[in-house]
């Protein structure tokens, strides 16, 4: 079975967590053009990417970074360094 | 035993014709490069010396012909698209499909069993009813069935399904089919090969080069080849390539599952998916149960396979078909799906001149393999984009006009 660590309790099956994906930070006041890029496009080749995970039963949200090559996690990362300003 | 098989079998040597070339040197120029020895990469091929008298080809495959998606998919063929763009296109490629026994003089084992989508919510419901009004305007053979057309069609199946989600009703698609994969890579790549293509397994694409914008050449692991035009039709490859022209794409990569069952005598004739399940099955012609679900939840560039598929999707398919309990799995196994946001593919043109693209085939690409191969040889052949596959093209991101037919593809088949 295919594990994940929780960073909230530790090792669980992989079908308790929910995938939703690349941490990234919208551009603000942009063109269409670059508007565009950000909604669609996705590093999609192989690399350490920054995601967004949801553990179901502790409904606790977390971000890691993981080699999608070989599945490794390398860090957990903490929320506030992602954190970003909503221009007002 | 026919007689010419004894025959054979008394002779000192056994010399019958190579299906495919010994391997060669690679030549420092060809017009035209495919990445990519899948079904869609030696579908191309074919068309475009067939029908465009395009020869001085090269097909380079890193693995070996049909090793990728196309020797991994479950083989579903079928026409029963969402959207008008879909359906025209796939029904295209189910027409070609039909006669390519005749037209490689191999069987390709094209099995027309009926396809059934069930439906257990009102939801499903509605879209099945979409579909087979999108479906019939197209000529397309397709009806919105209830529950005892099901049952007299797949006794076998428990329509209450456990008691949780009872089936309400099916979109039944007639067409549907399923044919041999590995035959339709190999006939289409003999065909090339017959007409003077060049087909090189176990030769890997490091880099294109490009100068002012237009594509020059390509380097590989053996060296590197001019050309004037490379089409990549690499599948689960495709981010690696398009990344080495910094070219942005929405395609992401996620495993796609399947596994078959041991072989039991033939009862099931027919198709059946489960959108709100996520699973389906066929049986194939030595009598395995063939079976499939969704894509695995998280990107990764991998092909293993893993348990957790198999119970997730045991789980399910024994609330459709309680017998299946008994049965064993005998293997299981993994390709890499390239997703598109709105599970259409990209093909044709790009912004780098004399780079075409066939990608985003996801789950659902083997039944395109025809038309795709066909379409993009007209491509390649006029640099410009197929009327057909027009919808499809790279720029449809950037002018928000997208192809929704996940309704119809979100189930990996
Ligand atoms: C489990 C599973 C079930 C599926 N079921 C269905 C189904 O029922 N019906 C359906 O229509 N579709 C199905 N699909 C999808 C279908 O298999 C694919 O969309 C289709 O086979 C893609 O064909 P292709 O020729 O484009 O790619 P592939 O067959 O993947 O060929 C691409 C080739 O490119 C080669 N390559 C990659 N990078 C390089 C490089 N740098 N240099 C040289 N060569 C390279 C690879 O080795 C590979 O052989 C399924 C897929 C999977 C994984």
């Amino acid at each position: 079975m295919k594990l994940l660590d929780c960073p909230l309790i530790g090792r669980r099956p992989i079908s308790e967590f929910d995938y939703v994906g690349e941490v990234r930070k919208p551009p603000v006041d942009c063109d269409t053009a670059t508007w565009a890029a950000f909604v669609f496009n996705r590093q999609g080749a192989p690399s350490v990417l920054r995601e967004r995970w949801y553990h179901r039963p502790t409904g606790y949200w977390f971000i890691l970074d993981r080699d999608t090559l070989t599945d490794e996690v390398k860090a957990i990362v903490d929320a506030r360094e992602v954190r970003y300003d909503i221009p007002a | 035993m026919s007689w010419k098989l004894l025959k054979y079998g008394f002779k000192r040597s056994h010399d019958e014709p190579r299906f495919f070339p010994e391997p060669k040197e690679l030549k420092s120029h060809y017009d035209v490069v495919i990445i990519g020895g899948g079904g869609h990469g030696m579908a191309c091929a074919y068309y475009l010396a067939k029908e465009h008298g395009i020869t001085n080809v090269a097909v380079l495959e890193q693995g070996y012909i049909g090793g990728g998606n196309t020797g991994r998919n479950t083989t579903i063929v079928r026409s029963n698209y969402l959207t008008p763009e879909g359906v025209k296109f796939y029904d295209t490629s189910v027409k070609l499909f039909e006669d390519l026994s005749d037209e490689f003089d191999l069987n390709i084992f094209y099995s027309t069993r009926g396809h059934f989508t069930l439906a257990h919510t009102d939801s499903a419901m509605r879209t099945m009813r979409w579909r087979a009004e999108v479906n019939k305007h197209y000529g397309i053979d397709s009806e919105v069935v209830g529950r005892d057309e099901i049952g007299k069609a797949v006794p076998y199946m428990d329509l209450e399904c456990a008691g949780h989600t009872p089936v309400m009703g099916a979109l039944y698609h007639a067409p549907g089919s399923v044919a041999r994969h590995d035959a339709v890579a190999w006939g289409y790549a003999r065909g090339a090969y017959n007409r003077g293509v060049e087909i090189h397994q176990r030769t890997r694409v490091t880099d294109i080069r490009t100068r002012d914008g237009r594509v020059i050449g390509v380097d590989t692991d053996r060296g590197a080849i001019s050309c004037g035009k490379v089409i990549s039709m690499v599948a689960g490859s495709t981010p690696r390539i398009t990344e080495m022209l910094n070219l942005p794409t929405p395609i992401e990569i996620f495993p796609l599952q399947a596994c078959v069952s041991e072989p039991v005598k033939p009862f099931m004739d027919t198709i059946v998916v489960s959108g709100s399940l996520h699973v389906y099955v066929s049986q194939s012609s030595r009598g395995e149960m063939v079976m499939g679900a969704s894509v695995d939840p998280s990107v990764l560039h991998s092909t293993r396979s893993s348990f957790d598929f198999v119970e997730g999707l045991a789980d399910q398919m024994v609330d459709l078909f309680p017998f299946m309990s008994r049965l064993k799995v005998m293997r299981q196994w993994a390709g890499m799906s390239d997703m598109t946001p709105d599970f259409a593919p990209i093909m044709g043109k790009t912004p780098i001149e004399g780079f075409y693209l066939d990608a985003g085939w996801g789950t659902w690409g083997f039944k395109a393999t025809p038309v795709s191969g066909k379409t993009m040889a007209w491509t390649a052949a006029n640099d410009q984009t197929h009327e057909l596959i027009e919808p499809f093209r790279y720029s449809r991101f950037a002018d928000f006009d997208l192809v929704g037919e996940k309704g119809a593809a979100s189930v990996g088949h």
